[in-house]
């Protein structure tokens, strides 16, 4: 067996490297802070000269999420990736690319808005990420990474489910996970698909040029009688229910006996597992759910946990509170559930959500 | 007396319907050029055997359902970003026919960013561009190539320069750019100007297969709903108003 | 074993790939470890700081709000960090532009006058690898030989011809740091 390629890296250069040999074959980019570090990789690293992958700066987030509609119009793995403000931009893209049932891979890695904000990290783009962000009745595949490591993986992931549902995928980062560097274990180089493979296994949909099909296709994502549209938007809502069935996934830390759970996603949550660790060191039974996949939300798990008898949970985020809102859609009333945030670029420390945990619920 | 009874003979026939072209009726309306144009691309494409190779990308406009039209692969872009997607398309897949055809609202208004950007990019792929100096799918309203004094629905006294500036010709704009090899204008609103429209839409497809930069054929066009005038009248109008301002013939021509 | 360092300066100074070299240095001998940085527009020609975590076991949080080992090269950063270092904790400083002394005195303070002794060299590019020799002789965390891994892993190859000469300069600053507290 080939020895373990492991690399101390920042969380935006991994996206890079894992984009390349996962066998990605396009990505379309804008700088924007926290996150210029992966076109910028990706340039150094050259992957048009070894796997043949595309890479270009476009002229605006805009054109670069336009860019990844049209390569993923063709079947080809494709992907882009910014920051806050860039995907307020990507937003029509983004409902365009669900709408015309187009998969792809986007990162934001979030930085504190609203409007131009600060650079720092925030997780203040969790509505617009899985509640729609564009227009329409549409989900992204949120994914959020809480290491370097899950940085890395996500990258495969994302994609797989992307072409698994034929749906745009996210990940779902910020600036504390792009810009610190951690042990990371890269996977292999694949190739990248041929264009024969894609023929085989994309050329029911994609627009590449029919060759020898007898059939054209067209990727559009308009439809202008109303009957049909309804039809088209309830195969979508089929999609998404079968996404929410088959793909959750979260982590549970200390939860079996735990009387209080913290929910937190992302860089927070690595914050959170400092605050169970204390929490516990005082004696309190404090456990932390983790979702990994922010849409679907694990809506079941913390269900459960409610029935379960939990007494309160604790939803800590860095924005104003967000994800809270499906926590409490998830409990059902069942047992009390609280926000603990910072916003702007600031960033919580364990103690500090252990003293809101307290405050708020253990009283 | 019946018509006489005239057998089609393959060495006698001068014109046929484009192979390319679907049997769905076309949705514009009478008089408008976007028909005659898909005619001469669907042939263009024909002609030159690239039937299998071909992408085209359709706007947002009148011409958004040009994917009902042609027998080609067809992606539909959002307003102005045609040539965002036929970037990526061709980058991907650089043996292909990449195409965009795009009215001058999405191209010269919303889609200024990524049509310069492309043409600058000497990106490999060929622009129809449909400039009626008017939104048609919308209602009318005022486009950037309105004239001045031209009434539309949202210039219901005439395009004033105070009030709604200046007309623009982004063909020109373009033929400054580097990357931007073969410009041209031209028009179908006679048999004469249809032939070389037709020629002028070879030439840019050679000029993209043949990887030598970005190409665009911007025909100036017939809007009769939105101009209110018949398909005669509105020929008149275009001759009289619209090429005076807008005239015909390569702007650049760098092809080999 | 956890070790939560903050190495904190001007842009400029090597703070970044300081911390980067014991990062790596870290991983070669099997620790867990997170390299933080602040990071934009207000580093160029501003401060720059990172924090580093190395530790025995998974690193659960990549922030601090406190510190076991500071290690401070221009006045704002000893302002700013001398409160966040913990009780018993370390905090290392380089004196050249310094006119606030360290006041805490339930912490260890030790000197490196690296600024001042590059300059009698005149070897400047050998700033970060000699105050990194200094926080490892107060702070023998990680051993040499992985330290010089470490820094070949961080550096370019262009740069490997630099190697033998920052072994010297980490082997100099463990002899010239001095404690005073």
């Amino acid at each position: 067996m080939a020895e373990k390629d492991v690399r101390l890296m920042k969380g935006n250069e991994v996206i890079a490297h894992a984009a390349i040999r996962y066998g990605c074959d396009g990505y379309f980019g804008y700088p924007i802070t926290p996150q210029s570090e992966v076109m910028e990789t990706l340039m150094e690293e050259k992957p048009w000269e070894t796997t043949g992958m595309v890479v270009l700066q476009a002229e605006s987030e805009v054109s670069s999420i336009n860019m990844v509609y049209g390569g993923a119009s063709t079947g080809k793995r494709v992907m882009t990736s910014s920051s806050s403000p860039g995907l307020s931009l990507m937003a029509e893209g983004l409902s365009y690319l669900a709408g015309a049932e187009l998969p792809c891979l986007v990162l934001n890695c979030q930085r504190g808005g609203p409007g131009l904000g600060t650079i720092q990290p925030s997780q203040a783009d969790y509505f617009q990420a899985c509640k729609g962000g564009g227009h329409g009745d549409y989900h992204l595949i949120v994914l959020a990474p809480n290491s370097v490591q899950e940085m890395n993986d996500h990258v495969a992931l994302g994609f797989d489910l992307a072409f698994k549902y034929r749906n745009p995928a996210m990940i779902l980062a910020d600036g504390t996970i792009g810009q610190m560097m951690e042990k990371v274990e890269l996977a292999p180089q694949r190739p990248r698909k041929t264009d024969e493979e894609i023929r085989q296994e994309c050329g029911g949909w994609a627009a590449h040029g029919k060759g020898d099909r007898e059939n054209y296709n067209i990727i559009t994502s308009l439809e202008l009688k109303s009957e049909v549209m309804e039809q088209n938007n309830i195969r979508l809502q089929a999609k998404y229910r079968a996404i929410e069935e088959n793909e959750v996934r979260y982590e549970e830390i200390l939860c079996d006996d735990a009387e209080y759970i913290i929910v937190a996603f992302g860089s927070s949550a690595r914050i959170c597992a400092a605050t169970v660790e204390m929490a516990r060191e005082q004696g309190l039974k404090v456990g932390l759910l983790r979702p990994i996949t922010l849409y679907p939300f694990p809506s079941k798990a913390i269900a459960a946990l409610a029935d379960r008898g939990v007494k309160g949970f604790l939803s800590a985020e860095l924005n104003a509170g967000q994800m809270v809102e499906d926590v409490r859609l998830a409990v059902n009333g069942k047992a009390p559930v609280e926000h603990y945030g910072r916003q702007g670029g600031m960033i919580f420390a364990p103690d500090e959500v252990l003293n809101a945990l307290k405050e708020k619920l253990i009283k | 007396m019946a018509m006489a009874e005239v057998e089609i003979k393959q060495e006698n026939l001068v014109y046929a319907r484009p192979c390319l072209l679907t049997d769905n009726v076309m949705h514009y309306c009478p008089g408008c050029s976007h028909g005659t144009v898909h005619n001469l691309v669907a042939e263009v494409i024909a002609e030159m055997g690239l039937e299998g190779k071909t992408v085209g990308i359709s706007p947002v406009g009148c011409s958004v359902f040009a994917y009902n039209y042609i027998k080609v692969d067809w992606v539909q872009a959002a307003h102005g970003r045609a040539l965002a997607a036929a970037t990526a398309i061709k980058r991907l897949h650089p043996n292909n026919m990449v195409f965009t055809y795009q009215g001058d609202g999405d191209m010269s208004a919303i889609g200024t960013a990524e049509t310069i950007h492309a043409a600058a990019r000497g990106e490999n792929v060929v622009t129809i561009y449909i400039n009626n100096a008017i939104y048609g799918m919308t209602g009318g309203q005022m486009a950037p190539t309105t004239l001045l004094g031209m009434k539309t629905a949202t210039t219901p006294y005439g395009r004033d320069p105070r009030l709604n500036g200046y007309p623009y010709k982004i063909a020109e704009m373009m033929a400054h750019l580097t990357g931007a090899t073969y410009i041209t204008r031209q028009s179908v609103h006679t048999p004469a100007n249809i032939r070389k429209a037709k020629k002028a839409i070879r030439t840019a497809f050679e000029n993209a297969m043949a990887g030598n930069g970005f190409s665009m054929v911007e025909i100036v066009s017939t809007c009769n709903s939105g101009w209110k005038l018949s398909p005669v009248a509105a020929n008149k109008w275009l001759e009289e108003n619209l090429l005076p301002f807008y005239p015909l013939g390569d702007i650049k021509n760098e092809t080999k | 074993m956890k070790e939560t360092l903050i190495i904190a300066g001007f842009g400029g100074q090597g703070v970044l790939s300081m911390g980067k070299i014991l990062a790596y240095s870290g991983m070669m001998q099997d620790y867990e470890v997170t390299w933080m940085p602040s990071y934009g527009p207000e580093m160029r020609g501003g401060t720059a700081n990172v924090t580093v975590i190395l530790s025995d076991k998974k690193i659960s949080s990549p922030i601090s709000h406190e510190y076991d080992t500071a290690i401070i090269l221009n006045q704002q950063s000893l302002d700013s960090f001398e409160p966040k270092v913990k009780p018993g904790g370390v905090l290392i400083y380089d004196t050249n532009g310094i006119t606030r002394h360290p006041v805490r005195t339930d912490i260890s303070v030790y000197q490196i006058d690296a600024t001042a002794e590059c300059a009698r060299m005149g070897q400047a590019k050998l700033f970060n690898t000699m105050i990194l020799g200094g926080y490892l002789k107060v702070r023998p965390i990680v051993e040499l030989e992985k330290v010089m891994i470490g820094l070949k892993k961080s550096l370019p190859e262009r740069a490997w011809k630099m190697l033998p000469a920052n072994e010297e300069a980490i082997k100099h600053g463990m002899e010239i740091i001095k404690q005073t507290k």
